[in-house]
């Protein structure tokens, strides 16, 4: 025994009690915990109940989609967007529609565009409904969750009148809408219009003004507009730090031009304005749903462009073109014309663009969607660093992380 | 309101024959640099007292096996919100030396946009904080999206299409 060395940390110290050592703890929040509404990992190193720094783990619902599109005809590619942001399908399907046109250079009519409107609105009320509603979950009122549950409800009734499908939409076609409103359409929409404020405004009742969430959430999860800039928020996020960057405004699509509406923005990019910003967007396009309904210009639903957009059916049995064309469509063998567009639309979280490379092929050389949550959740640490964990969990709640968009 | 025109020939004026192939697919002004030129670039226009393309939209990649010596390509996207003016700016690598400097140290958005194309592409972002895969795992020994791996189980048979050549 007395052969070996005594290294330093083996020589016991002088003093009797054994010196304090003071450690970080590791948790792991994720990737299958409930408050972190999807598939990913955040690994922080906690003092105590304070977060000194993060990190994140991400992929876990990567499904290749950027590769999966490099063999895909244009069409059979909105099913891969329902996938990415699913609280608001429809913007991505319409968004991806507008970029194929983009590059095909086809004008869709006017009502096609309205419905396209009155659609992307109503995805855009049932993303915000659903991460104002959790954040009140997470702050511990479950109530007005269980109860804006039915009116987004009432919206997937919407949608599964207008495509047939309610939660991966796989809405309009390229070149248009795949079928016209419905009466029964008209009519929902129009109830939905009537009995949503009452709802929305209950929602504003429980929390707005609440005491308990306004202490939960203000001064929350704070960042400033430059590095909010700096971290490409958009959306939401960019606007509750104070910058009125909407994609609508700046580059109008599908006839957002001839819509009155407002931009909120908030002030402090905390929690709170993140929520009163969505709270208040969602009023607005109540709004532009209500002026599109009304304003539903007559004529097509779909532009006159054969080669891109299937044939009615009825066409199909009857005609020779329409039968050749359908044919064409289906078996991809439709040839894009080389070209290069980035189209961008304001989807639930930000700017969703589609970076679309076409070398004249039925395929796109590459395609790459820019996803706002992907960008904006690597701020995450730097939000909730030195907050304590339940205030990190609302954090990540106001952002609205959603899983299938930040893994694509 | 900006116009392509201004844009480039203030972009020629400072970095003369770095910038080249000038375009505008659909309107957006895009053109092509060099990797030493590329830092400079982004951070002229970025801090440039009138353009202000203060915010960076987009980093991807593209491979283009059969450009030789040019085989990848880096695609930046930048945004100026004062004029509402998009710029795409394009640099091409070659597969034997894939590497070009990183934008972290400009833009904080700049960190996950290249850890992807590095983890797609493997693109070498040289002086990158944490460059490591992001949404693939880490054992993972190939990069996806280059053209050469394919999509789909080559030995599959129940797949093949004579009459349509796919």
């Amino acid at each position: 025994m007395a052969d070996i060395e005594l290294l330093p940390h083996n020589v016991p110290a002088n003093a009797d009690l054994p010196e304090l050592v003071e450690e970080l703890t590791t948790l792991n929040l994720g990737p299958t915990h409930p408050a972190t509404h999807g598939i990913f990992q955040n690994i922080l190193k906690m003092d105590g109940e304070k977060i000194v720094s993060g990190e994140q783990t991400i992929g876990y619902i990567h499904r290749a989609f950027e590769k999966i599109a490099e063999r895909r005809p244009f069409y059979q590619i909105t099913t891969l967007t329902d996938r990415m942001n699913y609280c608001s399908s429809p913007i991505n399907n319409l968004g991806w529609h507008m970029t194929v046109e983009k590059l095909l250079s086809v004008e869709v009519p006017k009502r096609a565009q309205y419905i396209r409107v009155i659609m992307m609105e109503l995805a855009r009320i049932t993303d915000h409904l659903i991460c104002n509603s959790i954040l009140g979950v997470d702050t511990g009122a479950f109530t007005g969750f269980l109860y804006v549950m039915q009116k987004r409800e009432e919206v997937y009734e919407i949608y599964e009148e207008v495509c047939g499908a309610r939660l991966t939409t796989n809405m309009g076609r390229v070149g248009g809408m795949e079928r016209d409103l419905s009466t029964t359409a008209i009519r929902k929409i129009n109830e939905f219009i009537k009995t949503f404020p009452p709802v929305l405004r209950e929602l504003e009742k429980l929390l707005n003004r609440n005491r308990i969430f306004m202490d939960r959430t203000i001064n929350v999860g704070p960042i400033s507009m430059e590095r909010a800039i700096s971290y490409g928020f958009t959306g939401p996020n960019l606007r509750a730090a104070g910058l009125d960057y909407d994609v609508r405004v700046m580059n109008p699509y599908s006839s957002y031009q001839d819509f009155e509406f407002d931009i909120p923005v908030g002030q402090n990019g905390d929690t709170y304005d993140r929520y009163m910003v969505r709270n208040e967007e969602m009023w607005q396009s109540l709004k532009i749903v209500e002026q599109a309904i009304n304003n539903l210009p007559e004529g097509p639903y779909y532009a006159d462009a054969p080669e891109y957009y299937l044939p009615p059916k009825k066409e199909v049995y009857r005609s020779m073109e329409a039968l050749i064309y359908h044919f064409k469509i289906v078996m991809g063998e439709i040839d894009a014309p080389i070209g290069e567009v980035y189209h961008a639309v304001e989807g639930g979280n930000g700017e969703l663009g589609f970076y679309l490379i076409s070398d004249g092929g039925r395929t796109p050389y590459r395609l790459h969607f820019r996803r706002p949550s992907f960008i904006y959740y690597q701020a995450y640490p730097e939000m909730c660093k030195g907050s304590t964990l339940s205030d990190a969990i609302l954090t990540m709640s106001s952002l609205n992380v959603i899983a299938g968009e930040l893994d694509a | 309101m900006l116009s392509n025109q201004e844009v480039a020939e203030a972009l020629l004026e400072k970095f003369g024959d770095q910038v080249f192939d000038f375009d505008e697919p659909y309107g957006l002004l895009t053109l092509s640099t060099s990797r030493e030129e590329i830092i400079p670039l982004l951070e002229f226009l970025r801090d440039h007292k009138t353009y202000q393309f203060i915010f960076l939209t987009d980093i991807t990649g593209i491979h283009y096996p059969d450009n030789v010596e040019k085989e990848f390509m880096v695609v930046y996207h930048m945004h100026s919100f004062v004029h509402n003016f998009r710029v795409r700016i394009k640099v091409s690598l070659a597969e034997a030396d894939i590497h070009i400097p990183t934008a972290t140290g400009l833009f904080a958005s700049a960190n996950w946009m290249e850890r992807e194309t590095y983890d797609f592409f493997g693109i070498m972002f040289d002086g990158h904080p944490n460059l490591k895969r992001i949404l693939n795992i880490e054992e993972m020994d190939y990069f996806p999206m280059r053209r050469e791996f394919p999509l789909e189980d080559a030995t599959r048979e129940d797949k093949t299409d004579a009459l349509f050549g796919r």
